[in-house]
């Protein structure tokens, strides 16, 4: 039997579909339910380009199987901005701040910042430097992503009290 | 790098996993996944079948049980990070596993998969043998415990027999006074260390030393308990000066070559790592002990 | 007129799709019924193929086709992808061919192709197709390359030299002679792959009602993949559309053509079905282009001042098993080497050679940080030996602004002389100095000394060659809808190009860039261009960008004269509208562009020359040379002979900039790729030319932690070169790292009076020369 019925909560939308047992989550993401907004740059669990959070928690979706999701809750960059449209506090820091370049790194940035300032309110810059090194960039250098995801938390903690 | 085809078992008691193992030929378990998901991605393994552990009742647990920590082999590393009952009772635990990849990794990968991946450099493995653990399996004939020292066989080659499964990982706990020290040398943040070495001090009240465990990792294919130094410092009093010339020893060990380091900086890494654990350990341990 | 988008830190017109995930990278592009294409490439760095059984492969579940050279041959006007760009020093031609059919010379060299429908299947279906090999000697190292009696890497070559040629100017050999004093080294610099992270691919599809055959591929020049494509295949130009779509990153390799895109091409003519190719990581090691070693033997001859009187020497350069580009790495690197500095005379042989590896083109910097590492040794060396500060030899030695323009003895590849137009490298150096605390320093290391730790500083400078032309097309349109449509062969791999032109383009036309809409990198709607590389696509997109905006411009102003009875000359755009200084009056771009729409009959108002568009293509041959001073701060471990750089200086002239973030962002992340060639990355062979680096937990790209403080500097000399004053800047972080970077260690390391000859220096390689060194004392 090389296939499997799954149900999933992806970015709070219930999806029910069979799939074939070997299929990584990724590619399920990316070509089953169409949700291309995560990338694979290594597949073999180095880059942090395919990071989606899998109930709250940062992991590399191209080290799952599809199968391994059943019954649970994935949050993917497609699901980061308001049901209005509004972008996340770190999306628009990363627009702000230049935090992106050719954007290939970024939805995996994007989600394991938002489980390391959910975690995190209050960091310092070495402790956003050392969340993301496991996200590989060739373009930036990382220094705006850090400048960036410092001011999303200012951002978030002053929402927080506002 | 897609997967090969496989046929993927859920068992949900550890029964039905060695029921699975002792009947499916070329099977593979599946824990975290950060290890076998690259290899499988890689095609550098081609199991017929994947036994997956993630929805088994039982296997991750974290318990103080007496003069031991007990850990079930299917604990995210994650948990082990954040865990209370560790930090208080083994710090060196807590200390090392910051260095054991990144908190996407360890939010997935477990104990148990590290241990029997059994990667020369893997930071788990190295604390397992500085601590002389037992890890306990379960196969058709019922219980075995093994004891650390005797689990790596081989290059990424474990005692297991092939219809056993790891459960368990036994820890026997240092006086809570204790001194540790974990450091390692890594090009980046995370990476695998090219040399580790993990130190455990324990001091009598005139700040003697009892007893010392210092363990390698990254050396050979499995971690080296530097016995020399261990007993060249039982007796001896605990200071800065003494910790130079032990770590010296290492010097001399047989130490792996690829494409990251030859033998000979392995070994200078060896010298480095040793010296620093050890400082750190003594320091902790004279510091505990003006405390008491 | 003044500027208002130019100059400006503008937010990008590419991230809001970028950062909700709506991007469309090639892989994101999904067609009905698009079948998955899989390479089945050489295990052996060098081998005749005897047989290729594809039974099993066929026989798996969704395979739907083996294709092998044979399969192709008679869809394609040649075997061999003839792509090199020209040049009269190649000693023999060696051109790609698409799929290998008797004989394969490096690991990776892709022999057949699977189709299947799902790229499971078709990497299961490589797995069954069995080939068998007469394995040859493979060469790996240059040197042996070039040894009596070495082995071909070609069967049917005399030797492995490809090419060979000598840049110099002025006498050397005179200068040499009667020089009070010269110093001599030899070096070995390795660079390694581009990594971008996305890796190639691409999509082919063929519509038979248009009989229009289109390519989406990853690639970083998708004109020139059209021209290409459309001549490999024999069919019009008009019949291939090639379109880069979101591309994640690019850095040098993705310029190339390569066997993949004719590959899936060609399988979706005889399929008749979408093809899609996406490149894996692994597979990224051996199927993309590189650049690997280059060894060096340089000498400098100076007089008593510290006054540089020639440099000359030979560079021996791994070409890989194939002329994939050009001599494009090996030129640029003896031809940057004396950039900076009067260097009265000067001759470097080089020499070009096959190995039996994957072929060399251009990663970002293109040869140029080689010749600038060699330049700065040489200069460190002589320092040393003269007992001259590192930073006052080279300010004896830099072109002084005086000078410009500063005619250097040579030429380009295509025959330009090589003039640096503008700027000020001793003011450049001095405000690098400054900001690093250059004076002070040894007061510093003093102190670290006295605490056990080392540290060092490192100073680097660097002048490029930048906006490599002759042209890059633009149009500009004004739209029925008022918005404003620009048009390049420009391709976007994220330098913000897109939102560069925009910021150009709404400087003439009314200030707002969300009003204007960029089309880069697409064959269908922009008819000649080239793409991408050399730090190229401000100066020449941007170029012809303005004068064609200027043009439009003029002509939205000569039409809304018109329409409002206005004086040209009282008129300004503003936003959406033409509007009447100091008076309530306006009219929108809209209405003027529906004002030129006339029905058939009637007159064009006031009887203006239809249209209200422009294309140009600006042209621009000479180079404009950009310049840069890099200070590096490192602290080395002795111990453990790692090094850490704490800080980086980096003062950089670009001319006028048109967004200071975005040239910030791309300089910071060159920085970071120079710090990784400093220190960290290598690609890896064994003997016998066997991949030994094919993933990145051993192939080491830096994360953010490794990143130290970084402090940029812009100044500005803007060229002449252009109208817009500007200089190219996609390349300059990586150009000065390396060399400062060594420069810091052997600082930091002064008793031990050791020299960095070789990057990347890695802890294991330092290690042994501290050894040495300890030994020696």
């Amino acid at each position: 039997m090389d296939q499997r019925r799954i149900t999933v909560v992806v970015n709070g939308q219930q999806f029910a579909e069979t799939v074939n047992v070997r299929t990584t989550l990724a590619d399920f993401l990316r070509h089953q339910l169409r949700l291309t907004g995560t990338h694979l740059g290594c597949e073999h669990g180095v880059c942090g380009a395919c990071t989606v959070l899998l109930d709250g928690r940062s992991v590399r979706s191209c080290l799952m199987l599809a199968v391994q999701a059943d019954k649970h809750e994935i949050a993917t960059v497609e699901g980061l901005a308001g049901s209005d449209g509004a972008l996340h506090p770190l999306q628009q820091a990363f627009a702000d701040h230049h935090g992106l370049q050719c954007g290939f790194c970024t939805p995996g940035m994007l989600t394991t910042l938002v489980e390391f300032l959910r975690d995190n309110p209050d960091p310092s810059e070495l402790d956003v430097r050392i969340a993301i090194s496991g996200n590989l960039c060739r373009c930036t250098g990382y220094q705006s992503i850090v400048t960036a995801t410092l001011d999303a938390a200012k951002r978030m903690r002053a929402e927080r009290t506002a | 790098m897609k997967p090969p085809p496989f046929q993927y078992h859920t068992p949900e008691t550890i029964e039905q996993v060695v029921s699975l193992l002792t009947s499916l030929e070329n099977n593979r378990l599946l824990a975290g996944g950060q290890s076998l998901m690259p290899m499988l991605n890689m095609r550098y393994v081609m199991p017929d079948h994947i036994i997956d552990l993630n929805r088994v009742a039982g296997l991750s647990s974290i318990t103080l049980a007496g003069s031991e920590l007990v850990i079930g082999a299917m604990t995210r590393q994650r948990d082990i990070e954040f865990s209370r009952e560790i930090e208080s009772r083994c710090p060196v635990i807590t200390e090392a596993i910051k260095y054991v990849g990144h908190r996407q990794t360890r939010n997935r990968g477990t104990i148990g998969g590290s241990l029997c991946h059994l990667d020369p450099s893997a930071e788990l493995v190295t604390l397992c043998a500085l601590h002389d653990a037992t890890v306990s399996a379960v196969g058709p004939n019922g219980i075995r415990d093994i004891a650390f020292a005797d689990f790596p066989v081989g290059y990424m080659t474990t005692a297991l027999q092939p219809d056993e499964c790891l459960t368990h990982i036994r820890i026997p706990l240092w006086p809570q006074s204790h001194g540790y020290g974990f450091v390692e040398f890594a090009r980046r943040h995370g990476d695998f260390a090219i040399v580790s070495a993990a130190a455990l001090l324990e001091l009598d009240p005139t700040s003697t030393i009892k007893r010392v465990s210092i363990a390698l990792g990254g050396v050979g294919y499995a971690p080296l308990r530097v016995r020399e130094i261990e007993t060249g410092l039982v007796g001896k009093k605990a200071s800065s000066e003494l910790w130079p010339e032990a770590a010296q020893a290492c010097s001399k060990i047989q130490a792996l070559e690829d494409v990251h380091a030859s033998s000979s900086y392995r070994r200078r890494l060896a010298v480095a790592m040793a010296r620093r654990a050890l400082q750190a350990a003594g320091e902790r341990a004279l510091a505990n002990s003006s405390r008491h | 007129m003044t500027a208002k988008t130019f100059g400006q830190r503008t937010l990008r017109l590419e991230d809001p799709d970028l950062l909700r995930g709506k991007a469309r990278f090639v892989d994101d592009i999904h067609i009905d019924g698009m079948l998955h294409a899989a390479f089945v490439r050489s295990p052996h760095a060098h081998a005749k193929i005897v047989s290729i059984d594809k039974t099993a492969a066929l026989a798996l579940p969704g395979v739907r086709a083996v294709l092998t050279c044979e399969d192709i041959r008679r869809y394609a006007t040649s075997e061999r992808l003839m792509v090199a760009l020209p040049d009269r020093t190649y000693t023999q031609q060696r051109h790609r061919v698409v799929l290998a059919s008797d004989e394969t010379v490096y690991v990776g060299e892709a022999i057949a192709m699977v189709v299947a429908d799902t790229p499971y299947l078709a990497e299961d279906a490589v797995f069954a197709v069995d080939i068998s090999f007469d394995v040859l000697p493979a060469i790996s190292d240059c040197r042996v390359a070039l040894s009596p009696g070495a082995e071909r890497v070609h069967s049917d070559a005399t030797n492995n030299l490809v090419a060979e040629f000598t840049s110099s100017y002025g006498d050397v050999n005179a200068a040499f002679a009667g020089a009070s004093h010269v110093f001599r080294e030899s070096y070995w610099q390795h660079r390694g792959c581009a990594h971008a992270l996305e890796c190639r691919g691409c999509l082919a599809t063929f519509d038979p009602i248009d009989d229009r055959l289109t390519l989406w591929s990853s690639t970083q020049t998708p004109l020139v993949a059209a021209r290409l494509l459309a001549e490999t295949l024999g069919r019009e130009e008009a019949s291939i559309r090639v379109v880069s779509p979101d591309v994640g990153g690019g850095f040098g390799p993705k310029l190339v053509f390569y066997p993949e895109e004719a590959g899936v091409a060609i399988a979706t003519l005889i399929l008749n079905r979408p093809v899609k190719w996406i490149e894996d990581r692994r597979e990224h090691f051996v199927a993309t282009t590189q650049e690997r070693d280059q060894y060096w033997e340089a000498e400098i001859a100076l007089d008593n001042e510290g006054k540089i009187l020639g440099v000359r020497g030979s560079l021996l350069h791994d070409h890989g098993a194939y002329t994939a580009r050009g001599l494009t790495v090996p030129q640029g690197a003896a031809a940057s080497l004396t950039l900076a500095y009067v260097v009265p005379t000067y001759r470097m042989d080089v020499k070009a050679v096959l190995t039996n590896k994957v072929p060399v083109t251009p990663v970002r910097g293109a040869g140029q940080p080689q010749g600038i590492f060699v330049m700065e040794r040489l200069l460190d060396l002589a320092a040393r030996e003269l007992k001259i500060d590192r930073a006052e030899i080279r300010r004896r030695n830099l072109v002084p602004p005086e000078a410009m323009p500063f005619k250097k003895g040579f030429v380009t590849r295509g025959g330009i002389p090589i003039v640096l137009d503008s700027g000020d490298y001793p003011a450049c150096q001095a405000e690098a100095l400054e900001t690093a605390g250059w004076a002070s320093f040894s007061e510093r290391k003093r102190a670290a000394r006295a605490e056990g730790r080392y540290i060092g500083l490192g100073l680097a400078n660097y002048v490029e060659g930048t906006g490599r032309g002759p042209f890059e097309q633009a149009s500009v349109r004004i739209a029925p809808s008022g918005l404003i449509h620009v048009a390049t062969g420009a391709a976007a791999m994220g330098q913000s190009t897109k939102t560069m032109l925009a910021q150009i383009v709404a400087d003439q036309l009314g200030g707002v860039i969300d009003r204007v809409v960029v089309t880069t990198g697409d064959s269908a709607k922009i008819a000649v261009g080239f793409g991408g590389f050399n730090s190229r696509q401000a100066v020449m997109a941007g170029s012809s960008a303005h004068v064609a905006a200027v043009k439009v411009r003029q002509k939205v102003l000569q039409i809304a004269g018109h329409l409002l009875e206005t004086d040209v000359g009282d008129l300004d755009i503003d936003g959406e509208n033409v509007v009447v200084k100091g008076a309530d009056m306006k009219i929108s771009m809209c209405e003027i562009a529906k004002a030129m729409t006339v029905s058939p009959g009637f007159t064009l108002p006031g009887n203006l020359p239809p249209g209200i568009e422009a294309l140009e293509n600006v042209v621009i041959d000479a180079m404009t040379y950009a310049n840069g001073s890099a200070v590096a701060e490192v602290e080395v471990d002795v111990e453990t002979a790692a090094v850490k750089v704490t800080r980086i200086v980096f003062v950089h002239d670009a001319g006028r900039l048109i967004n200071p973030t975005l040239v910030e962002g791309q300089v910071t992340g060159a920085i970071a790729h120079g710090i990784g060639n400093a220190l960290y990355e290598w690609m890896g062979y064994s003997d016998d030319a066997q991949p030994l680096t094919t993933n990145f937990a051993d192939y080491l790209l830096i994360t953010s932690t490794e990143m130290p403080a970084i402090e940029l500097r812009h100044r500005e000399s803007p060229t002449p070169l252009n109208p817009l004053g500007i200089k190219g800047v996609g390349e300059a972080g990586v150009m000065p790292i390396p060399a400062a970077i060594a420069s810091a260690v052997e600082d930091a390391l002064s008793p031990l009076r050791l020299r960095i000859t070789q990057v990347p220096i890695r802890p294991n390689e330092l290690a042994a020369l501290l050894d040495e060194a300890g030994a020696r004392r």
